[in-house]
């Protein structure tokens, strides 16, 4: 089986993280790191890949820094990667995002097909968790997103992906036959820590680059002049006025009610 | 404001599987009309039957509601509903598609903006057009501290608004909607994945999470007993809701979770009981109108970010305000 995974670096988020006067998030701060979600992403294909045999590939789409990214993820223990690295990609929306990964995806797949594609279930960046449906639906391929469970059954007419997931209003089961696209939450599994031994492995191995002319997508398609969206303002939030600290000195709760009742919060 | 989109303004009728509205569809609506004063809205609603709903509906002043009929196909599964969605803004010539911000409807927005060529944004706390009839619309990002307004810049704009975004209201003119109806030819590649099972959860009784006013959360702070966070959401009418420690521990639902993994909230009142503010929680919280959080360490991050902070013992304390609150009451 060989599996592709999405990775995306982001500014940590644990971080001081701003928004520059391009309206484009400052992705220069020297802080990035792998998308905490993506590693539960690498962690699942990695699982499924040991009990059914095949190979990893991580890839992802961004600046010169997010090859940290993929190498986290050969780290972890994927066999490959990629990076489609290329100056017109800064500023892309979902949609050139998901061209593009679909393309590089492609060339991937000259090497053999590839049954499953595996994304994180939001960046926590934009956080807008709509790459995985966008990219499913460029590959025509299967949609089996916010897998907090992922189940795989090899039979005879191929094989099946089956995958539970918690929306807001109901639980539902979600299969599919490969190829498919799965997307994971951090309920689905415990990402591993790279071992020595994973860090000494990773050294070996090359990331693969791309640039949008590999893939055959014109510059103009992706990045900002792509994007369908454009940022008009980006300011800090106010930090909250008149905010009040008091410690419990036997009275806070009939505080908290009197606050409450004089703010005409109930 | 305000240039008029050409077109109608469709707002997708999330509802249950009983025909019922999600309530938040209402403030969409109350929110579509008064994007433009010649502002046409016109409803879609995928699957089953929309006459349940057709008062609500009607009280929103709404003269037509699409019932799009998916035949056999399963119209919970989202590539499903964007394709049938796709359909309509085809049919309608609408340049303006409006849902509330949910997992299920980001996947459908992403893959209409794949089909259309359409710009989503999602996670809106606000929406205007301007002058030219273009969406604009206000979001948050980065846990709530930064505030954004970006434009859709491609034909069709669509744009998913988080629940108390506005105030729901009634239209002036109480209408009764005609439903028009369409078959829509669901193709292969939306059939590429089944349904094997769903199980709506039942309500709580309580507002729903992701809606409510007023949210009061525990968090590993109350050890396990949720009484007195329960007990003080029930007194003011609020939801309850849950960190992540609390829903992996197994002392309340999973879908209780607030946070970047779970549900966003924007109520008016937040009170968060034993909860730490980590970051991953303050994603989904940040936004709140007024935050209240009770926790015994006077170094916990939520104190950062509380207008009401109260170092002290969640067992204490909110027992105490509940006590208060009944009196002040009468
Ligand atoms: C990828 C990822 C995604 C995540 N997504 C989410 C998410 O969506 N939502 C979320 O909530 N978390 C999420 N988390 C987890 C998050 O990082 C924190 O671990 C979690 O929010 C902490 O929960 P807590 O505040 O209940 O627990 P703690 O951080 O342990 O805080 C408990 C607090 O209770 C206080 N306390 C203890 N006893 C009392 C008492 N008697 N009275 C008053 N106060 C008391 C303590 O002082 C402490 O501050 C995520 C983590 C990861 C890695
Ligand atoms: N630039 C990118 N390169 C590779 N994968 C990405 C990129 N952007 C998003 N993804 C994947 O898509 C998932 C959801 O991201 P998003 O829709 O942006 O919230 C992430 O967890 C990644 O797996």
């Amino acid at each position: 089986m060989k599996i592709v995974v999405c990775v995306k670096h982001v500014p940590d988020i644990q971080s001081e993280r701003t928004i520059g006067d391009d309206g484009r998030v400052v992705r220069d701060g020297g802080d990035g790191t792998l998308n905490e979600l993506d590693e539960n992403a690498i962690e699942a294909a990695l699982v499924l890949a040991e009990t059914h045999g095949g190979e990893v590939v991580v890839l992802t789409a961004g600046p010169a820094d997010a090859v940290d990214a993929v190498r986290r993820g050969l780290q972890m223990g994927a066999d490959e990667a990629v990076h489609v690295l290329d100056d017109a990609l800064a500023g892309s929306d979902v949609f050139g995002t998901a061209a593009v990964l679909a393309a590089a995806i492609g060339l991937v797949e000259e090497e053999g097909p590839v049954d499953l594609v595996v994304t994180g279930m939001a960046a926590l960046d934009g956080l807008t968790s709509m790459l995985p449906a966008a990219l499913a639906a460029e590959l025509g391929i299967a949609q089996l997103t916010l897998a907090s469970a992922i189940d795989v059954v090899e039979g005879s007419d191929g094989t099946r992906v089956t995958v539970r997931r918690e929306l807001d209003h109901a639980t539902e089961v979600l299969s599919a036959m490969t190829p498919a696209l799965v997307s994971v939450t951090d309920q689905a599994n415990e990402p591993r820590y790279p071992n020595f031994k994973g860090i000494m492995a990773a050294r070996k191995k090359a990331v693969t680059t791309f640039t949008l002319a590999d893939l055959g997508i014109e510059p103009a398609a992706v990045g900002s002049s792509g994007s369908r969206t454009r940022v008009l303002s980006a300011t800090a939030r106010p930090a909250r006025e008149n905010r009040v600290l008091i410690t419990d000195d036997g009275e806070a709760g009939r505080t908290l009610a009197t606050y409450l009742v004089d703010n005409k919060l109930v | 404001m305000s240039g008029s989109p050409a077109g109608p303004v469709l707002v997708l009728l999330d509802h249950t599987a009983d025909g019922m509205l999600r309530p938040a569809v209402l403030e969409l609506l109350t929110l579509a009309r008064g994007l433009a004063p010649d502002a046409v809205v016109e409803g879609a609603w995928v699957g089953g039957d929309p006459g349940p709903a057709l008062g609500e509906l009607g009280e929103q002043g709404l003269v037509s509601v699409h019932h799009l009929d998916v035949g056999v196909a399963e119209p919970h599964l989202t590539p499903v509903v964007a394709q049938a969605l796709g359909a309509l803004v085809t049919a309608t010539g609408a340049r303006l598609v409006l849902g509330v911000s949910s997992f299920e409807n980001k996947e459908v927005a992403a893959r209409l903006g794949v089909a259309t060529g359409a710009g989503v944004v999602t996670d809106a706390s606000g929406l205007e057009l301007d002058d030219d009839g273009a969406a604009v619309a206000d979001k948050t990002v980065f846990a709530g501290t930064w505030n954004t307004r970006c434009v859709v810049t491609a034909p069709v704009a669509v744009v998913l608004l988080k629940a108390n975004a506005v105030q729901a209201e009634p239209a002036s003119l109480v209408t009764s909607p005609a439903v028009v109806e369409h078959v829509v030819e669901i193709g292969e590649l939306a059939l590429r994945q089944t349904l094997v099972e769903r199980t709506e959860r039942a309500g709580s009784g309580r507002p729903e999470l992701g809606a409510a006013q007023v949210v009061v959360v525990g968090g590993r702070g109350t050890n396990g007993d949720f009484g007195p966070v329960e007990a003080l959401a029930d007194l003011l009418g609020g939801a309850v809701g849950a960190t992540r420690v609390a829903t992996d521990e197994g002392w309340i639902a999973h879908d209780a979770q607030i946070g970047q993994t779970g549900v966003t909230v924007a109520p008016r009142l937040y009170i968060g009981a034993g909860v730490s503010g980590a970051v991953h929680h303050r994603g989904g919280m940040q936004s709140a109108g007024t935050i209240v959080a009770v926790n015994s360490d006077p170094e916990a991050p939520i104190f950062e970010i509380a207008d009401l902070g109260i170092v002290g013992d969640l067992f204490v304390v909110l027992p105490q305000a509940i006590e208060e609150l009944r009196r002040l009451r009468g």
